[in-house]
């Protein structure tokens, strides 16, 4: 089985292996690439900029999304910036300095190779989007601006107001609609995929429900690339939007494609707290905000005070407090353990005490008001639309939020799953933030899969696979697999239970917040499995939906992505359990330092966890680390 | 909380669509008002009815995919907001709350309060892209754009695409999108290359998916959620007809 997880990794030293495996890499010519038909799922970033890509380079190309507009993909919520080692601001930064501080932030697991490439790819990236033209923000002279971001000491974050993942979706999305005109890409809107069709062992196509008519649909290809974001709503609250689910890669996982780190979520330090039942999502506040403000409790327990009237010697400004070299500026994951630590030890604010204070009373003091409004007003305009209170006058009340997968399917250098032909892009797959992803990399990496990385790597399956023949949905493997989604589809609308999809993912989410979020412990972890496994049965025995499969039906989509998130979640317990360590955002209690940090066990938990689904159950395979050029050193920010 | 919904139910495009009344009980003010809908739906499962169709996905004002007619106005009672940033707390107890879907003729509906706004990605689909490949850029600083260009491009840029500037308008029009869309790449030095053929493929476009004329009533620019200024729709108007006397 080891065969199976090689990497693939390129030879030579570090900043040559990008390099060197181009020179390698097989090409194919451009008549042959129009006879070759590549399926993309998701119009985010990832998946919008291998679709325009792929078409401009002759690659016949189908691109699926499940909202009504290729516009809509979450990308577009990304707020604070993107990251490249431009070294605009002569601070000393380098692809090495990103490099290491990208796999310092991840804890040390991550491939080197990969997170290096992630790295060295990131300059030409802010060209790419320049001349495509995102409107960055500028100095008065025209040149770039950069901002900080946490987890490092440059200023290397490029951004487009408060609205930067917008932007470069926009960008995508008007690219691949370019390519669309040429008839180089057929886009397919409210679709849905509802399954993977491997044909002697290769991904050959899928299955998608039309959204609309709800009727399935058969489509064959080369390839099939899959860019579907990724799954904390598996916590139902998150920063996520509604719709995104983690369908796509859980039904490729059963059909073989390994599951790595599963249990690697990042929670998200300064999101708005939630504040009753009926909550539907968090909305997130940008991380760019802790460049100006600063987070703080009140030193006196169950402190009733409004903020103004808490002197300056009474608030705890426990990041400064905790990490002086970092401050506000902490990674996010030990920025939000450190805001649990307070809220649980009874420090909490806000109604239900779940909440920190985020001050600007010290930045408006020493910049004024209208520097404060041109760097954040838009967070600030949505801060009031919501909470109904003006930020400029009293602090933000935020609080931990899921937010973004570090884990994914496995992908080796290529990112070519473990099934042939199936390639995994952007937040779905495992690559190159380890245990913690360091903000503003996760529109740059999503980016780079898609525009740079696969489109360089697909040629070098494709040019074998012109030999063969080509796939038709006529083949008993889509015959069969479309079989096995409509018996899927019946069992949910048969169930006719008596209660609400939405009623069965607030318990999974509850479950999934309390035992596998921002501390985890081997007790929890085992008691969350059984209480999944039951909250499974009782899905499949008591589950009401109501509508057909044949018409627009919101809440069947509901339910076949819930289905998925139960069984994804029961793998995510497993992998936090098995991993008795702690690094990044994963804490397992049981592993700490005296002063509470996390306590890595390079040792023994040195690679990345790949599960492979065994009928209902998982088994684990290990790809080992190996830190050629970086020594794995303990993370600190104090 | 107590409302009333009085909601447009209508099963497909083929079919004939009416209002329909839902007394809603137990909903808070910090409630959003899709999360009221949310809760509506819950109830309607239990009682074995067909739940409401609706539009949303990011629900934090970005995606631009919800959007109602809320009221008689579009995304509710606030200007410069989207449907999803809308809370309960905008309404009174026992209050009836009208919701219909975005009406008009480019925007056919689909279900319930869902309409087809794929007229706007086929009026981007027209021209709103800088035609150069990936892998063919400049360095990202060989082009200075001076900062008030650069943020009057982004100020046109901000659209959301969420159909609001049509669906208050009387003449349905898109102007206000479109014009926002071309200002942002004409205005920067990398789309001047494509601006003429830009503004007369898109403003062509824009006419045969069945968008009104603008009228310059100037309601799109109160509804519309990221606040982009009619000003873009005078821009717009003021380069056609440059470009059709001058060439």
């Amino acid at each position: 089985m080891k065969s199976q997880l090689d990497p693939k990794v390129p030879v030579g030293p570090i900043e040559k292996k990008w390099q060197n495996y181009q020179l390698k890499s097989q090409l194919i010519n451009p008549a042959n690439k129009k006879k070759l038909n590549v399926i993309v799922v998701g119009s985010g970033l990832s998946g919008a900029g291998a679709a325009a890509t792929l078409a401009e380079l002759g690659y016949d190309v189908k691109c699926f999304c499940y909202q009504d507009s290729a516009r809509r993909a979450h990308s577009v919520a990304a707020q604070g910036g993107i990251n490249a080692a431009k070294n605009y601001q002569h601070d000393g930064d380098s692809v090495y300095r990103m490099f290491y501080d990208t796999l310092k932030g991840g804890d040390f697991r991550s491939r080197e190779a990969n997170t290096y490439r992630l790295a060295e790819l990131s300059a030409p990236l802010i060209d790419h989007f320049v001349q495509q033209g995102v409107p960055f923000a500028r100095e008065y002279g025209g040149t770039l601006v950069n901002r900080s971001f946490g987890g490092v000491q440059v200023q290397r974050t490029f951004y487009a107001r408060g609205q930067t993942g917008q932007q470069l979706l926009l960008a995508a999305y008007s690219q691949l609609y370019k390519m669309i005109h040429a008839k180089k890409v057929t886009m397919y809107p409210r679709s849905e995929m509802m399954d993977l069709v491997v044909i002697d062992g290769k991904a050959k196509g899928i299955i998608v429900r039309n959204l609309v008519t709800g009727k399935l649909e058969r489509y064959a290809a080369d390839a099939v690339i899959l860019a579907t974001g990724g799954y904390s709503r598996v916590f139902r609250l998150s920063t996520l939007a509604i719709g995104c689910n983690g369908s796509a890669i859980w039904k490729a996982h059963k059909k073989g494609a390994f599951f790595a780190a599963p249990s690697f979520t990042q929670i998200h330090p300064t999101a708005l707290p939630q504040s009753s039942e009926a909550q539907s999502k968090l909305t997130l506040m940008s991380e760019s905000l802790r460049n100006d403000g600063r987070i703080w409790v009140p030193k006196q327990k169950n402190d009733t005070r409004v903020p103004k009237d808490i002197p300056e010697e009474e608030r705890d400004y426990y990041l400064e407090r905790r990490y002086p070299s970092f401050g506000n500026l902490a990674p996010r994951d030990i920025a939000s353990r450190a805001a649990k630590e307070r809220i649980d030890a009874g420090y909490g604010i806000g109604r239900l005490k779940n909440a920190v204070y985020l001050d600007f009373k010290h930045a408006i003091e020493k910049f004024g008001l209208d520097i404060i409004k041109d760097r954040y007003g838009n967070l600030f305009n949505m801060y009031k639309k919501i909470t109904g209170i003006d930020a400029y006058k009293t602090p933000m009340l935020i609080s931990p939020a899921a937010h973004f997968s570090m884990g994914g399917l496995w992908v080796d250098y290529e990112l070519m799953t473990t099934i042939p032909g199936l390639y995994a892009v952007g937040e779905c797959n495992f690559s190159d933030h380890g245990a913690n992803r360091l903000g503003a990399n996760s529109l740059l990496q999503a980016s780079v899969d898609g525009y740079f990385i696969l489109p360089n790597t697909i040629n070098n399956y494709l040019a074998d696979e012109i030999k063969s023949e080509q796939p038709t949905t006529e083949h008993q493997e889509f015959e069969n697999t479309e079989h096995e989604v409509q018996k899927h589809v019946d069992k949910i609308l048969s169930i006719n239970g008596t209660q609400t999809v939405d009623h069965f993912h607030r318990e999974l989410g509850k479950i999934m917040w309390q035992e596998c979020a921002m501390s985890r412990n081997k007790k929890g972890l085992k008691k969350a499995i059984t209480q999944i496994k039951q909250l499974n049965k009782d899905f499949w025995t008591d589950v009401k939906v109501t509508g057909n499969q044949n018409e627009m039906n919101t809440e069947l989509e509901k339910a076949y992505r819930l289905a998925d998130f139960i069984e994804l979640g029961i793998l995510m317990c497993e992998d936090a359990l098995e991993r008795e360590e702690s690094c990044g955002a994963h804490f397992r209690e049981e592993y700490q330092t005296k002063d509470g940090e996390a306590l890595r066990m390079d040792e023994d938990y040195s690679y990345v966890s790949a599960w492979e689904y065994q009928d209902g159950d998982f088994k684990l395979h290990k790809e080992q680390l190996e830190f050629e050029f970086v020594q794995p050193t303990v993370r600190s920010y104090k | 909380m107590k409302v009333t919904f009085k909601i447009w139910r209508q099963e497909n495009p083929n079919t004939k669509g009416e209002f329909k009344s839902y007394v809603v009980d137990g909903l808070t003010d910090d409630m959003s008002f899709l999360e009221a809908l949310d809760h509506l739906n819950e109830e309607l499962v239990l009682q074995d009815e067909k739940v409401i169709a609706y539009e949303y996905d990011c629900r934090e004002g970005i995606c631009g995919q919800c959007g109602v007619f809320i009221n008689g106005r579009a995304h509710g009672p606030h200007p410069n907001m989207t449907t999803c940033q809308l809370h309960m707390r905008s309404f009174e107890n026992g209050e009836t709350i009208t919701v219909e879907p975005w009406r008009a003729k480019a925007f056919p509906i689909i279900k319930d309060l869902v309409v087809d706004r794929s007229a706007f990605d086929r009026i981007i689909e027209s021209g709103a892209y800088i035609s150069s490949k990936t892998g063919t850029a400049p360095e990202a600083n060989a082009i200075p754009i001076p900062k008030a260009i650069a943020d009057k491009a982004m100020d046109a840029a901000a659209c959301i695409g969420c159909g609001a500037c049509v669906a208050t308008c009387k003449n349905a029009s898109a102007a206000l999108f479109t014009s926002a869309k071309i200002n942002h790449l004409n205005s920067l030095p990398q789309g001047k290359a494509e601006a003429s053929e830009r503004l007369e493929h898109m403003t062509y476009q824009m006419d045969i998916e069945g968008f009104g004329n603008c009228t310059n009533t100037g309601t799109c620019e109160v509804e519309c959620p990221e606040g982009i200024s009619i000003k873009n729709i005078a821009e717009m108007n003021s380069a056609w007809m440059k470009q059709k006397l001058l060439g």
